[in-house]
């Protein structure tokens, strides 16, 4: 085949050195989740709630007046409350590295009062070195996470060089990733995955219906996502979250990099 | 339904006028239920394409409530089976003389109180359900085994359960049970505001964003009779290409994958990335979201670099198509490979790519021109082989059509507003469409008297070439079988909602 050798050497190599080089992130102009400044919000103004379909922004009246919450775990990140709101309190901002390991860390609090983040196994290098494998398992997605997921394999991202690989057997599995909103029929499959997997074994909810259960949570035929059906490790909202910011989780999970988002705060 | 020449049939006529339909040449796009009253009779929609250029008909029929049964129109036209036992699954409704009166979307063992389409069934109430064994035809023959292959699968992939029964390499039978990742999306729509209605549309298939939001605006639009601005139909145009650029690419990259050709697959994911990237830098997301809204789009799009961008894509695409086209080792696996004859994909339903690859020359931006297609000259690329190769064939042809496409809609971008303020409408109905990379997709959009969203019906591409697909796979080698489903480039998604 010197067709695609030829191929192969004369394109070269695609792959950068992100997240090592914090600059070659591949996502300019991806736009990520809306950032929150309540202390210019104006009273009875609901115009972020009213467009919130899937239920992420909340008002809680007090004899203080109303504050405003946010829920990064139900978010989708459509915009649509930046662009309703008159005064900047929500804006439009690149932050996509959400990946938490507390699902609390994903509503906004007051002030940066959260518990620091819960720390995974301390072990977990002593189990896995450096390496781990992932079996993915679509529980009900839109196809969105999974082109994404796919994408981790490609010459940009070349997940392989970080150790990290998929794994058609969950029975050579250490981490869970379920994508999707677990439907009805999804369920008793999901589970039957988990415990196929030897222990010890990790469960990371990716996207934001496995978070929360996002626009298509509940209904007929959905869960809310994966509270309650397994232990979760990490969260990983995003609709879709893009490849650095599933890079960045599962980089999180393994200890190889930070948590950026606590209490709803995003890290500068 | 505005924009439809419609017709209301009673239960008795309906088998005679639509086999008059089909015989003046019309095909049968869609049919589906609604309840335009709450407690009230349902209303079967059928919905047929006369050709290019034609209104639609569409054809209502009251189902009658003391047997709420109507005369199934499966024996006669073949593609409406599956949209009849979704009626049944849904709405209720059964079908006399359905040839295959099984479950489809709601699987054996779901217990939902009434069914999950009638305004009375609660949105949050999920249906009970306890898993139960799949009814599949008998096999006979001592050497026939049977291979289960799913719902879970190897690599990154939508769940999906295909059942084969095969002797050695030669399959004898493939039963594919899909309907694993069905959300319920139809519903979802029920009572939501008409603009935020997009945000559903966009999550119906996560790779069609475009198309699907682009088919539910058109369908509001149509009923609340509001003029799109110029720029904004020249933008959805140049959006709309923009998906069908990335996902050919991927769909040539995972067609490599599965003929094993490793550098191909690379190229061809490597060049889908750098289209998401574009997407990325000049919307603000990689699948195009967030976007479009009814009566335009939500904000301006600066494009102005972006030719620049696609003519340094387009010889890198064209010589990775070109080597792809002289490697006799990836062509040795496409070629005479999931074979699909121009009359079953008529009367299976295919559509999109698979359906011009067997020789059926239809694309709805030529057709039934919407956004600003009927600007620009529309080729259509077709084939009458009807393998794997041709339909690979038909999307190469189509990334470089939809790169010329892109640069002639920038070039003659028009100036002004990208979005007018659409009227509520109340009471009203429309129909969308849009041809999308996998083919056609309608939204059939119905309104309460209130402005809010009563009902919506989605037909995505991948629930029409899902029917078609295992006509395909009889009678083949299971060494194929991963090719074949590659070259159909299909979601789960889509097809189940």
């Amino acid at each position: 085949m010197p067709v695609w050798t030829l191929f192969g050497l004369k394109h070269g190599i695609a792959t950068e050195n992100w997240p090592d080089n914090a600059k070659k992130d591949h996502q300019t102009g991806v736009l990520g989740f809306p950032r929150l400044e309540p202390d210019r919000c104006e009273e009875n103004c609901r115009a972020c709630a009213d467009v919130c379909l899937p239920g992420a922004i909340g008002i809680n009246s007090s004899e203080n007046g109303d504050r405003l919450t946010i829920d990064y775990g139900k978010c989708i990140a459509c915009q649509l409350c930046t662009e309703s709101c008159p005064n900047e309190v929500l804006t439009k901002s690149n932050d996509w590295a959400f990946g938490v390991r507390s699902r609390n860390d994903l509503i906004w609090a007051e002030a940066l009062t959260s518990k620091p983040a819960q720390e995974l196994s301390e072990n977990i290098r002593k189990y896995f070195g450096r390496s781990l494998h992932i079996r993915h398992v679509d529980a009900g997605s839109c196809n969105g996470c999974e082109s994404e997921l796919q994408a981790l394999n490609n010459p940009y991202y070349n997940l392989h060089r970080l150790g990290i690989f998929f794994t058609p057997s969950p029975r050579f599995a250490d981490l869970l990733l379920v994508t999707g909103s677990i439907t009805y029929a999804m369920h008793d499959p999901l589970l039957a995955t988990y415990n196929a997997m030897p222990q010890p074994r990790w469960v990371m909810a990716m996207g934001t219906c496995a978070v929360s259960g996002g626009v298509t949570g509940g209904g007929y035929s959905c869960g809310n996502g994966l509270d309650g059906v397994l232990p979760v490790d990490l969260y990983v909202p995003g609709c879709p979250p893009n490849p650095s910011a599933m890079i960045q989780a599962i980089l999180l999970l393994l200890n190889r990099s930070k948590q950026q988002v606590h209490g709803g705060h995003y890290a500068q | 339904m505005r924009g439809t020449s419609e017709r209301i049939v009673q239960p008795s006529e309906i088998t005679g006028t639509c086999e008059r339909l089909v015989e003046e040449g019309a095909r049968l796009q869609m049919a589906y239920a609604w309840f335009p009253e709450p407690g009230g009779p349902a209303e079967v929609v059928y919905l047929a394409d006369r050709g290019p250029h034609e209104p639609f008909a569409v054809l209502r029929c009251k189902v009658p409530q003391e047997s709420v049964c109507l005369e199934s129109l499966a024996m006669r036209i073949p593609l409406l089976s599956w949209y009849e036992r979704e009626m049944t699954d849904l709405c209720g409704i059964t079908f006399r003389g359905h040839p295959d009166p099984h479950p489809l979307v709601l699987h054996e063992g779901t217990h939902p109180s009434m069914p999950p389409l009638d305004p009375r069934y609660p949105t949050n109430e999920p249906m009970p359900y306890s898993e139960q064994p799949w009814e599949l035809p008998p096999i006979e023959g001592s050497d026939v085994q049977v291979l289960p292959f799913g719902p879970v699968r190897a690599d990154v992939l939508e769940s999906a359960q295909i059942v084969f029964y095969y002797v050695g390499e030669a399959i004898l039978h493939c039963h594919p049970r899909l309907f694993f990742k069905h959300r319920g999306m139809e519903k979802r729509f029920e009572g939501v505001d008409p603009a935020l209605g997009v945000l559903i549309a966009e999550r119906i298939s996560g790779v069609d964003s475009v198309a699907h939001s682009l088919a539910y605006c058109q369908a509001v639009e149509a009923a609340s009779q509001c003029k799109v601005p110029e720029r904004a139909l020249h933008l959805r145009t140049v959006l709309a290409e923009l998906e069908r650029l990335y996902n050919h690419l991927h769909y040539l990259g995972h067609l490599c994958h599965t003929t094993t050709l490793k550098v191909g697959e690379a190229e061809g994911k490597l060049l889908e990335e750098r289209c998401k990237k574009l997407n990325g830098i000049f919307t603000g997301s990689r699948f195009l979201r967030g976007l479009l809204k009814p009566g335009g789009l939500r904000r301006d799009l600066d494009l102005q670099d972006l030719p620049l961008e696609l003519r340094m894509l387009e010889p890198e695409i064209a010589e990775y198509i070109a080597a792809l086209e002289k490697t006799n080792s990836h062509l040795d696996r496409l070629i005479t490979t999931g074979y699909l004859p121009q009359q079953i994909a008529f009367d299976q339903g295919a559509t999109g790519p698979i359906k011009r690859a067997s020789g059926i020359e239809r694309d709805l931006r030529r057709d039934h021109p919407y956004a600003a297609y009927d600007r620009f000259e529309m080729a259509v690329p077709m084939r009458t082989e009807g393998d794997a190769h041709a339909r690979a064939q038909v999307r190469m042809e189509e990334i470089r059509n939809s790169i010329t496409l892109i640069l002639k809609a920038l070039a003659s971008m028009p100036e002004g507003p990208v979005n007018v303020s659409i009227d509520s409408p109340r009471g009203e109905e429309g129909l969308g469409w849009c041809e999308g990379s996998r083919g056609s997709i309608y939204y059939a959009v119905h309104f309460d008297h209130a402005g809010r969203v009563a009902r919506v019906k989605v037909k995505s591409a991948s629930f029409s070439n899902w029917r078609v697909f295992p006509y395909t796979v009889h009678d083949t080698n299971m060494m194929d079988y991963a090719i074949n489903e590659a070259s159909f480039g299909l979601t789960m998604a889509g097809c189940d909602r």
